[in-house]
C-alpha cells in the first residue's frame, strides 16, 4: 500500500510532522511504514519559466538559444537547448544554474544524488540553466500523460498549468512536493488498505481531528431500477451487490489533483471514469467495476456460480475455463465478468460508451482467493476482495464514485441505486473490562484513558452494558484481547513496563534425545567431521542414482502434492543423497580431505497413500573422502556408541546388501541383535553418479535405536591389583574366515579371565600357503581376585585353541 | 641421555663389586703404611720393588691423566678407561702382578693401585661430566626452533552456524527455566493451522505457501504446532522452546529457502502479562546480542496471538546509530511474538479466564545470518568445507 502524505493530510488537516516522525509514530501504532520516497528528491531550484525568444545557435544546427523569463519581475536567463518541441510563449519547468534535477533525459542510469546544473557554454554560447523533461523531474509520461514524449514538458499545453505564475515553484505546481509512504498492512486490517483507513489511524496516532470526505447525495430524478435489475442467485458468495447507472458519459482526462494522487499510488491515469474507479478503490478500499450498459442483455445482472467447464473471455483477452465454485457476473443471457477478479471482454468500457453500469459489490473473500488461484489470476481488485470487505462500505464507495462523476462532469448520474443486501452486517459488541486488559498487559491504565483511545478510532461505548461497539469495518475486533491490543498500541508498546514471569518455577532442560544428539556432534567434530545441513525433500530420481532396486521399500515415500518441482517432491527415506551431494560439491570445488556429518530426519510412510504422520527417524550420517578409510569411520562410530553408554559388543555383518555401497566393503552395524546402522565405501557407480572422483565412505546411524539404549550410568571398576598375563596367538587362518569370527572364539574361550585382546598383525602373501592368511592376536588374561596360575592360563588357552580348530585355524609354527 | 645414565650406573656397580671383594679394606690405615715404608733391608728390597711399583703407577696415572685431558670426545674416555682400568688394562696388569708381591706388602701396593684407579676414575668422571655438559649445551643451542612457524592443529570438525546459533538460544532459555521440546516436521493441518486460529481457507494459509502431502497432512510451515501439542498434554505451567525445521514454498535464492528453521517459545501460567513477554525477550536479546542491546516492540498481527508484536533490536553493528547493515534505521527485525490468543488456549483445553501466556517465534537462519554476517542463505545448505570451517 503506497499513499502520498498529501492525501492523508487532506483528511487530517492538522497533521504537522516530519517524514521521520510520521514513519516512527505510524509504525509504533501498528501501521508499519516500510519506507518512503520524497517525490521532490534531488529537485532543486526549478521554477516555471516562459520562453520569450528563440534564436538559432550560431555554430550548431541542432541547438537553439532561448531567452527564458524565470522571475515574475521579468528577469530572464539565456538557455541553450537541443530540444525541438519548444516555441516562443511556452511555459516550461526550468532548473536554474546551481539547481538539481533527478535524472537524465537521455540515459536510464540512476543518479542517487541527482544531477547538478551549472552554467556553461554550449558551442561557445553561454547557458544559465536547463529546461526540463518529465523524466528529468524524476517521473514519467505514465504518470504525466500530457508531458511531451522525448522533449521538454510544455506546462502551458495543460489547461490547469497554463496560468501558472512565471518564477513560481514548478515542483510544487506538478504536485511533486510530496512524500509517498509505503506501508506493510497486516491482513487483519482490511480497513487500512484505504487512504481513509490510514488517515483515521494517523489522526488517532497524532491526536488530530479526522475529517473524512463527505459523501453527498447524487443523481438525477430518474431511477436506476428503471435501467437495471439485479438478481443474486448465490448470496453466500455475494453478500451485497450495489448497482448505479451513469448516462451521457463524457470521457476526458481527470483533473490533475486526481491524477497526482493516483500517480503517487503507482496508478497510471487513464481517463476520468477509469480514474474515478481506481481513486475510490484507493480511498475506500472498495473495488468497483464499470460495464457498458448497452452491452448488457435484458438490462439485468445475474450473480451466479459458473457451470463446470464454462469458458469466458476476460477483458485482457484471455479465455478462462471455469467451474461451479467460481462466481460470475452475468446479464440476462451470458456472463460478463468474473466476480471480484476481472470484467469481461464483451462488456468493457470503450471510448464510445454512452451509459455505464457501476458495480460496487461485496464477495466472499475466500472464494475470490480460491477462484483467483484456479484461473491463475491476481488482480488489484481481487487482492482487496480476498481480505473480506465490509459490505456496509460498498454503498458509501458507490456514492463517493458517483459524487466524483458529478464533480468531474464525467457523466449524468441516474438517481437511486439497485442494492441487493439480504442480510445486513451489524456492528459487533465486545465486553469491556479495563481490569482484565490491565491484567493481560501488565499495566495500570485508567478506564477513561482506554475509552479515549477507542473514541479516536471511532469505536463507540455503551456504558450501561459495558460494551464496546465495533464498526463493521473493524472486523478484527472480537474479544477482550483484541481491545487490549488497541489499548496497547495507542498507549504505546514502548510504554508498557518490563517484567519477567513470576509463578511456579520450572526446570530448564534439553530432552534426552537432544542430549544424545549433542554428544554425537561433539564426537563427530572431535574426529574432524563438520556439520552439514541438507534439504528434507529431494527428487525421486535419487533412488536411481543410489542404484536402489525398482521394488526397494525405500522408494515408498511421503510425496508432496504441490512441490516446487520434481527435485523437491519427495520426503527422503535415506539421508545419503544430501550427504553425497554435499561431498560432490566439495569435491568439485577441489576441497581436500572433506569430512561431513548431518543430524536430520528421514520420513518413512506408515502406509501408502499417506493417512497418518510418517515415522520421522533422526539419522546421524557421516560422509568423507580423502584421508581415512572404512576402519577410521568404524572407530568413530564405536567411540560415539561408547560415549552414549552403548558399551556392549558392537558387531558387523558384511552381508548388508546395500546397493549404494561397495559390495565387498560394507557392513550393517548390530547392537543388541538389532541393526542400528550401516557403514561402507560408496559404490564406485554411485561415486560416478555424484561425480566424486575418489573413494568416499559413509556411515548412517539410526538415532532412535541408539537413544532408546543410551544411558549415562557409569560404575567404577576397581583398578586391577593382580598381575596380568599376556599370550600371543599367531595363526594361519583360512582366507574366508573373518577376524570377527576369531574374536568370537577368543571371547567365548577367554571367558571372565580374558581382559582384552587385540589384533597386532594380519598378513597374506608369499610366506603363507595359498588360501590362508596369517593373523596374530595378543591376549591379556587376568583374574581380579588373585594371581593366575599357569594351569589356569593353559586351561583358557586350550579352550580358545579348540575353538579355533573348529574354524580350521592352525597355530603358526 | 639414557645411555649416559646407564654408563654411570655401571661404574658405580663396578666400584661396588670391588668394594665387596675387599680390595681396599686393609689399606685404609695410613700410619701402618708409613711404618712399613720406613723399615730396614726388607725395606730396601721392598723399596726397590716399591719404587718401581710407585713409579710405574705414577707413570700409568700420568699417562692416563694426560690422555684424559687431551681426549676430545666422550667415546675416547671409554677407550681410555678400557686401556687403563679394563680387564686387559695397564692398571689391571699391575694388579695381576700382585701375586709376586710379598703378602705383607700387598695391602700397601693394593692401596696404591686403588688410589691410582680412584684418581683416574675421578678424572674420567670429571672429564665425562664436562663432555656431557658441553654436549647438552651444544644440543640445547642446536635445538632452537622458529616459534613463529605454523601451528600443527588437530583437524577437528565445526558445527553448523545454525546449530551454534540454536545452542546459544537454547542456553539462554534453558537458563530461564525453559524446556527444549520437539514436534513432527510432517504435521497435521489441524496443529499447523486450525488449532492456531487459522481456520480452513484463511488467507494466512496462503501467505505461508504450504507444502501439502494431502488435505490433512502437510509440511509444517512454522514450529508453532509444537505449542499446541504441548498445551494439549495439559501439564501447566509451561515454559518451553521448540526448535526445528519448517518448510514453505519459496524458491531458493539469497534470502529464501524452502526449508529453514524456527524456534518457537511458549509460556503459559497464571497472570502472565505482555510486560513479562517484553521482559523475557529483552533479556533474550541482551544475552544473544550483547548487554547494550535494546528492543523495540511494534504492533503486528498473527492469528494465534493477540496482542501481537514484531520485535526489533538495536543494530549490533552500529549500536543503533544507523548503518548500511540496518539500512540506516538503527534497528533490525528479529522475531514475532504476542499473547496467546484466548481461542488458541481454549482449543487446547486451557481456560483463558484462568491462564494466560505468551509465545514467540524466531527464525534461526535469520539470527545466524545476522550474527555471522552471511550474505547468502544458500551457503547454509551447500556444506562447503571452506564455509563450515569458519564457525
Amino acid at each position: 500500500m503506497n499513499t502520498p502524505l498529501s492525501w492523508i493530510k487532506a483528511y487530517v488537516p492538522e497533521l504537522d510532522c516530519t517524514v521521520q516522525e510520521y514513519t516512527d509514530a505510524m509504525t509504533l501504532s501498528g501501521s508499519k511504514v516500510e519506507g518512503y520516497t520524497r517525490l521532490d528528491k534531488n529537485l532543486e531550484n526549478i521554477v516555471v519559466g516562459k520562453i520569450l525568444k528563440i534564436e538559432k545557435h550560431p555554430d550548431a544546427d541542432k541547438l537553439i538559444v532561448c531567452q527564458v523569463q524565470v522571475k515574475e519581475d521579468g528577469e530572464t536567463v539565456q538557455i541553450v537547448t537541443g530540444a525541438s518541441n519548444v516555441k516562443e510563449g511556452d511555459k516550461v519547468p526550468v532548473v536554474l544554474a546551481g539547481g538539481k534535477v533527478a535524472a537524465s533525459a537521455h540515459e536510464s542510469r540512476n543518479y542517487p544524488d541527482g544531477i547538478k546544473i551549472k552554467k556553461g557554454k554550449l558551442r561557445g554560447v553561454e547557458s544559465f540553466g536547463m529546461m526540463c523533461s518529465i523524466e528529468e523531474l524524476g517521473s514519467s509520461r505514465d504518470y504525466y500523460p500530457d508531458a511531451a514524449e522525448d522533449g521538454i514538458y510544455i506546462l502551458s499545453d495543460n489547461e490547469e498549468y497554463k496560468d501558472a505564475a512565471v518564477g513560481s515553484d514548478a515542483v510544487e505546481l506538478l504536485g511533486l512536493r510530496d512524500t509517498v509512504f509505503e506501508y506493510e498492512i497486516t491482513s487483519n486490517r482490511v480497513d487500512c488498505f484505504s487512504v481513509v483507513g490510514l488517515a483515521r489511524e494517523a489522526a488517532a496516532t497524532f491526536g488530530k481531528e479526522f475529517v473524512p470526505p463527505v459523501v453527498k447525495e447524487t443523481g438525477n430524478s430518474e431511477k436506476a431500477s428503471d435501467y437495471i435489475s439485479v438478481e443474486v442467485k448465490d448470496a453466500d458468495l455475494c453478500p451485497r451487490y450495489v448497482a448505479r447507472v451513469v448516462k451521457n458519459i463524457r470521457l476526458a482526462p481527470s483533473p490533475e489533483w486526481m491524477q497526482r494522487r493516483l500517480a503517487a499510488c503507482g496508478i497510471r491515469p487513464i481517463n476520468n471514469i477509469v480514474d474515478i474507479t481506481n481513486y475510490v478503490m484507493e480511498e475506500m478500499a472498495q473495488p468497483m467495476h464499470a460495464y457498458d450498459l448497452d452491452t448488457i442483455a435484458g438490462k439485468k445482472i445475474v450473480v451466479r456460480r459458473a457451470g463446470d467447464g464454462e469458458q469466458f473471455q476476460t477483458l485482457d483477452g484471455q479465455i478462462r475455463t471455469l467451474d461451479s465454485s467460481i462466481l460470475m457476473i452475468c446479464d440476462a443471457e451470458k456472463p460478463i465478468g468474473l466476480a471480484g477478479i476481472m470484467g469481461g471482454e464483451n462488456s468493457k468500457i470503450t471510448d464510445s460508451v454512452k451509459t455505464m453500469l457501476f458495480e460496487a459489490a461485496c464477495f466472499d473473500g475466500t472464494n475470490i482467493r480460491l477462484s483467483g488461484k484456479k484461473v491463475g489470476m491476481r488482480t488489484d481488485a481481487q487482492a482487496k476482495f480476498e481480505k473480506g470487505l465490509d459490505p456496509n462500505n460498498a454503498i458509501i464507495a458507490m456514492n463517493r464514485a458517483c459524487q466524483l462523476i458529478e464533480e468531474l462532469g464525467a457523466g449524468e448520474v441516474v438517481g437511486g441505486c439497485v442494492d441487493v443486501y439480504p442480510v445486513e452486517k451489524k456492528p459487533v459488541r465486545v465486553p469491556f473490562d479495563a481490569d482484565k486488559i490491565n491484567r493481560l498487559l501488565g499495566t495500570e491504565i485508567s478506564e477513561e484513558t482506554m475509552l479515549g483511545y477507542f473514541k479516536k478510532i471511532d469505536l463507540d461505548y455503551d456504558a450501561a452494558a459495558k460494551e464496546v461497539i465495533v464498526p463493521t469495518w473493524r472486523q478484527d475486533l472480537e474479544c477482550m484481547a483484541d481491545l487490549a491490543e488497541e489499548v496497547a498500541r495507542f498507549y504505546g508498546y514502548d510504554e508498557i513496563p518490563v517484567s519477567l514471569p513470576h509463578g511456579e518455577a520450572t526446570t530448564g532442560k534439553l530432552s534426552f534425545k537432544l542430549r544424545i544428539e549433542s554428544i554425537a556432534r561433539n564426537v563427530a567434530e572431535q574426529f574432524g567431521f563438520s556439520e552439514g545441513m541438507t534439504y528434507s525433500f529431494e527428487s525421486p530420481k535419487v533412488f536411481d542414482k543410489l542404484l536402489l532396486d525398482a521394488d526397494d521399500p525405500l522408494r515408498k515415500t511421503v510425496t508432496i502434492s504441490n512441490p516446487l518441482g520434481e527435485d523437491y517432491s519427495i520426503m527422503r527415506t535415506l539421508p545419503l543423497n544430501g550427504m553425497l551431494t554435499s561431498l560432490s560439491t566439495n569435491y568439485n570445488r577441489r576441497n581436500k580431505n572433506v569430512r561431513l556429518y548431518e543430524l536430520a530426519n528421514i520420513y518413512l510412510p506408515k502406509a501408502l497413500p499417506v493417512t497418518e504422520l510418517p515415522d520421522e527417524r533422526m539419522q546421524l550420517t557421516f560422509g568423507m573422502y580423502g584421508e581415512g578409510d572404512f576402519f577410521h569411520l568404524k572407530g568413530i562410530i564405536e567411540e560415539f556408541l561408547e560415549k552414549v553408554g552403548l558399551k556392549e559388543l558392537v558387531s558387523y555383518d558384511p552381508k548388508a546388501g546395500r546397493k549404494y555401497l561397495h559390495p565387498g566393503r560394507q557392513a550393517n552395524i548390530y547392537y543388541d541383535g538389532i541393526v542400528i546402522g550401516y557403514l561402507g565405501e560408496v559404490h564406485p557407480d554411485v561415486l560416478e553418479n555424484y561425480e566424486i572422483g575418489e573413494k568416499a565412505y559413509v556411515a548412517v546411524l539410526d538415532m532412535p535405536e541408539i537413544v532408546s539404549r543410551a544411558n549415562f550410568d557409569i560404575k567404577y571398576q576397581g583398578i586391577a591389583k593382580f598381575p596380568a598375563v599376556t599370550r600371543d596367538l599367531s595363526m594361519v587362518v583360512p582366507k574366508e574366515i573373518l577376524v570377527g569370527q576369531i574374536e568370537e572364539v577368543i571371547r567365548e574361550g577367554g571367558g571372565k579371565r580374558l581382559e582384552s585382546y587385540h589384533l597386532f598383525d594380519i598378513y597374506e602373501g608369499a610366506q603363507i600357503k595359498p588360501g590362508f592368511k596369517s593373523v596374530a592376536y595378543s591376549l591379556v588374561l587376568r583374574d581380579k581376585t588373585k594371581t593366575l596360575e599357569e594351569k589356569e592360563i593353559t586351561e583358557v588357552m586350550d579352550k580358545i585353541l579348540k575353538g579355533l580348530e573348529t574354524l580350521g585355524i592352525e597355530l603358526r609354527k | 641421555m639414557t645411555g649416559m645414565h646407564v654408563t654411570h650406573k655401571r661404574c658405580h656397580k663396578r666400584c661396588g663389586r670391588l668394594m665387596e671383594a675387599g680390595w681396599y679394606r686393609a689399606g685404609f690405615v695410613p700410619d701402618r703404611i708409613v711404618f712399613m715404608i720406613g723399615s730396614g733391608a726388607f725395606i730396601m728390597y721392598e723399596r726397590s720393588y716399591w719404587v718401581t711399583m710407585k713409579d710405574k703407577l705414577k707413570a700409568i696415572m700420568e699417562e692416563a691423566l694426560a690422555q684424559i685431558n687431551s681426549s676430545e670426545q666422550l667415546e675416547k674416555l671409554n677407550d681410555i678407561r678400557v686401556s687403563f682400568l679394563g680387564k686387559k688394562g695397564e692398571l689391571t696388569a699391575v694388579l695381576k702382578s700382585m701375586k709376586d708381591v710379598a703378602p705383607e706388602d700387598r695391602p700397601k701396593v693394593g692401596q696404591l693401585v686403588n688410589d691410582t684407579r680412584a684418581a683416574i676414575e675421578e678424572k674420567l668422571e670429571e672429564k665425562k661430566a664436562a663432555f656431557m655438559k658441553a654436549a647438552k649445551e651444544a644440543r640445547i643451542a642446536a635445538e632452537t626452533i622458529d616459534v613463529t612457524l605454523p601451528a600443527v592443529k588437530p583437524k577437528v570438525g565445526h558445527r553448523h552456524p545454525n546449530t551454534i546459533a540454536l545452542e546459544e538460544v537454547e542456553r539462554i532459555f534453558v537458563g530461564m527455566g525453559y524446556e527444549v521440546v520437539e514436534g513432527p516436521e510432517v504435521e497435521k493441518d489441524y496443529y499447523n493451522f486450525e488449532a492456531l486460529n487459522i481456520p480452513a481457507n484463511h488467507p494466512a494459509k496462503d501467505e505461508q505457501d504450504t507444502f501439502y502431502i494431502n488435505s490433512d497432512i502437510l509440511l509444517r510451515t512454522q514450529t508453532s504446532p509444537v505449542q499446541v501439542r504441548v498445551m494439549e498434554q495439559g501439564k501447566l505451567p509451561i515454559r518451553m522452546i521448540a526448535p526445528g525445521r519448517v518448510f514453505r514454498a519459496d524458491e531458493v535464492d539469497a534470502t529464501h529457502s524452502p526449508s529453514f528453521h524456527q524456534i518457537e517459545g511458549l509460556v503459559i501460567d497464571k497472570n502472565i502479562t505482555f510486560a513479562d513477554l517484553k521482559g523475557t525477550l529483552a533479556e533474550f536479546a541482551k544475552q544473544l546480542f550483547g548487554e547494550e542491546t535494546k528492543v523495540k516492540f511494534r504492533p503486528h498481527h498473527f492469528p494465534f496471538t493477540e496482542p501481537s508484536a514484531e520485535v526489533d533490536v538495536t543494530c549490533f553493528k552500529c549500536g543503533g546509530k544507523g548503518c548500511r547493515f540496518c539500512k540506516g534505521s538503527g534497528w533490525i527485525e528479529i522475531l514475532g511474538c504476542g499473547m496467546v490468543h484466548p481461542r488458541v488456549l481454549k482449543m487446547s483445553g486451557i481456560d483463558p479466564e484462568e491462564y494466560s501466556g505468551f509465545a514467540f517465534g524466531v527464525g534461526l537462519e535469520r539470527i545466524a545470518l545476522l550474527k555471522y554476517e552471511i550474505d547468502d542463505m544458500r551457503l547454509l545448505y551447500e556444506n562447503d568445507d571452506r564455509f563450515l570451517r569458519q564457525f
